[in-house]
């Protein structure tokens, strides 16, 4: 009886699904549409597929620059966790026996609790006071916000590797720093890509933390100038759905590709 | 170097900086909040003033309301329709991987820009539908209704947050054996009974971690907000976050959105534990 297609589930899926793709296809359809088509119908497909809508988006908002910005401090944010987050969740998990460990444990922990808006106000203040108003500051501090759920998930992941082959290396002579690079930041993989997806697209979808801490708007990431340009998308659709299509394009693409990696990637910590 | 040290220089550099840029403004906030600081200039202590004002405040209690509410509903629908979907993507079906990926998309997606997407839908597509059908409330756009914008937000943190809560529960329907459903099977169980006494108790946890984290994100919530009604019509739809952010960097209020802001965060605590507590005590049971 389990072996045979559930049509049932299959159908209702599928009608949800369109429910899903609905927006995407809105908005796909919208900006290849001229301004004159929207007074029609507006489910039915571009009449003559216009790419003036993108040429237009790519030049009223500086598309280059700004999709330059999000994969800068997308990249650092991910390179800043992955180094860093990984050696301190390991020192952690080998030493969780030792006081000082376990108290930084949950004190990194904790701070999943507490809301970004919290700390928001006095830490603007104190990042524009210190000229970390720009990328690089932005990616500094992502690596800050995200370290308590990383440490979480990496500590887990540490604690089920074998302890041994650390031992025979530090007999061999080999120093703690080697063990780390040299053996298990290597077996850590499996993790580095959970957390580098995690990590990637909370950097890349960001909108809180650009927003109070960027000050020159030639340095807003994709979705910072979506809302930065709303006085002029609000009267020019086309434009607007060209800009946003572009806007979430890459992860899209990205996604088409590696779906089946990011999806294991997510559900790998999830299990954690 | 000694073993010890090396790991003592791993965690050091992290537990500084992390205190310099997430502790020390945490407790500069706490301690802002018991003065009159507006963000720059002189300040003096003011006590308890700012807190007893919060709760005087008829802008802060409707955006704990409206919160609230938001987040409530959401986090209900949100774990239905996850559930829903996440045992359908367990059963057998056909094009499985396609729709499993088709369903996780929307957590790809920037939440400011999906609202922007729907916030179009919303002023321009449900109109048209809802006067071509004569479906009454449809036929305006309810963002700019105090009553009902409200709802609008609820669709799309639902339509996006379904996502990764489906893909939770799928983690903890892949953990549940096959076996116990084939035992369940001899037994002669309906599908509804193998549900809620077998599937649900063995995803319990699931459930759990689910509840919380839904809830913790909507009571948040502000790129919905900014996007879909910038907190109106009025002050309808305006979020506790949204009323920190605009209080403190546009009202001169850094003082009393401080406070505010330690009142949030005791609550939010309060109510992860709270939620922690009931679900756990289910699970055991």
């Amino acid at each position: 009886m389990r072996n045979k297609t559930n049509w049932k589930a299959t159908i209702l899926l599928m009608v949800g699904a369109i429910l899903i793709l609905f927006p995407l296809y809105l908005t796909v359809t919208i900006a290849f549409k001229t301004p004159q088509e929207m007074s029609g119908n507006l489910l039915a497909l571009p009449e003559n597929w216009t790419f003036d809508n993108f040429i237009r988006a790519i030049e009223i908002t500086n598309f280059p620059n700004a999709l330059g910005n999000s994969v800068f401090v997308t990249a650092l944010t991910v390179l800043i966790v992955i180094t860093t987050h990984s050696m301190v969740a390991y020192a952690i998990a080998r030493n969780m026996h030792k006081k000082f460990y376990k108290f930084l444990y949950f004190y990194f922990i904790s701070a999943m609790f507490i809301p970004f808006p919290i700390i928001m106000l006095p830490l603007v203040l104190q990042t524009s006071a210190w000229g970390m108003d720009n990328l690089v500051g932005l990616a500094f501090l992502n690596g800050v916000m995200h370290l308590a759920f990383n440490v979480f998930i990496y500590v887990g992941y540490v604690k089920t590797l074998p302890i041994e082959l650390e031992e025979a290396a530090t007999i061999d002579g080999a120093s703690q720093w080697k063990v780390f690079w040299k053996i298990i930041f290597p077996m850590m993989m499996p993790m580095h890509a959970t957390v580098a997806i995690l990590t990637a697209l909370a950097a890349w979808n960001d909108f809180m933390l650009p927003l109070v801490i960027l000050s020159d708007s030639s340095m807003y990431t994709l979705p910072l100038v979506q809302y930065a340009f709303q006085g002029q998308f609000s009267t020019d659709y086309n434009l607007a759905f060209a800009s946003y299509l572009m806007a979430m394009l890459p992860m899209i693409v990205l996604y088409i590709f590696v779906q089946k990696w990011i999806i294991g990637g997510v559900m790998r910590g999830s299990l954690k | 170097m000694k073993k010890d040290h090396v790991f003592l220089l791993m965690v050091l550099p992290a537990f500084l900086l992390f205190f310099i840029f997430h502790t020390y403004p945490a407790l500069q906030g706490i301690f802002y909040s018991f003065t009159n600081f507006r963000g720059y200039g002189d300040w003096n202590f003011v006590g308890f003033f700012n807190y007893i004002n919060v709760f005087q405040d008829g802008r802060a209690m409707s955006a704990y309301v409206f919160t609230f509410q938001f987040a409530i509903v959401s986090t209900i629908l949100v774990n239905i329709f996850s559930l829903l979907v996440a045992i359908g993507l367990n059963s057998k079906i056909k094009f499985r991987k396609t729709l499993r990926a088709t369903y996780f998309l929307p957590f790809i997606l920037s939440v400011l820009i999906v609202s922007y997407i729907f916030q179009f839908m919303f002023a321009h597509m449900l109109p048209q539908f809802g006067q071509a059908f004569g479906i009454d409330f449809l036929s305006r756009n309810i963002l700019g209704d105090q009553n009902l914008a409200w709802l609008g937000i609820v669709t799309v943190a639902v339509w996006q947050s379904t996502a990764f809560n489906t893909l939770l529960y799928l983690a903890g329907l892949s953990t549940v054996d096959d076996q116990v459903y084939e035992a369940a099977d001899i037994d002669g169980a309906n599908s509804w009974a193998k549900f809620w006494r077998l599937t649900f108790p063995l995803i319990a946890p699931f459930f759990t971690i689910n509840m919380v984290v839904a809830m913790k994100n909507f009571l948040m919530a502000f790129d919905q907000i900014i996007a879909l009604t910038g907190g109106g019509p009025g002050r309808a739809t305006e979020s506790i976050s949204l009323l920190i952010y605009r209080g403190g960097f546009e009202g001169g209020q850094f003082a009393y959105q401080s406070a505010n802001a330690v009142l949030y965060f005791i609550i939010i605590v309060a109510i992860s534990v709270i939620q922690l507590r009931i679900l756990e005590r289910r699970e055991v049971k």
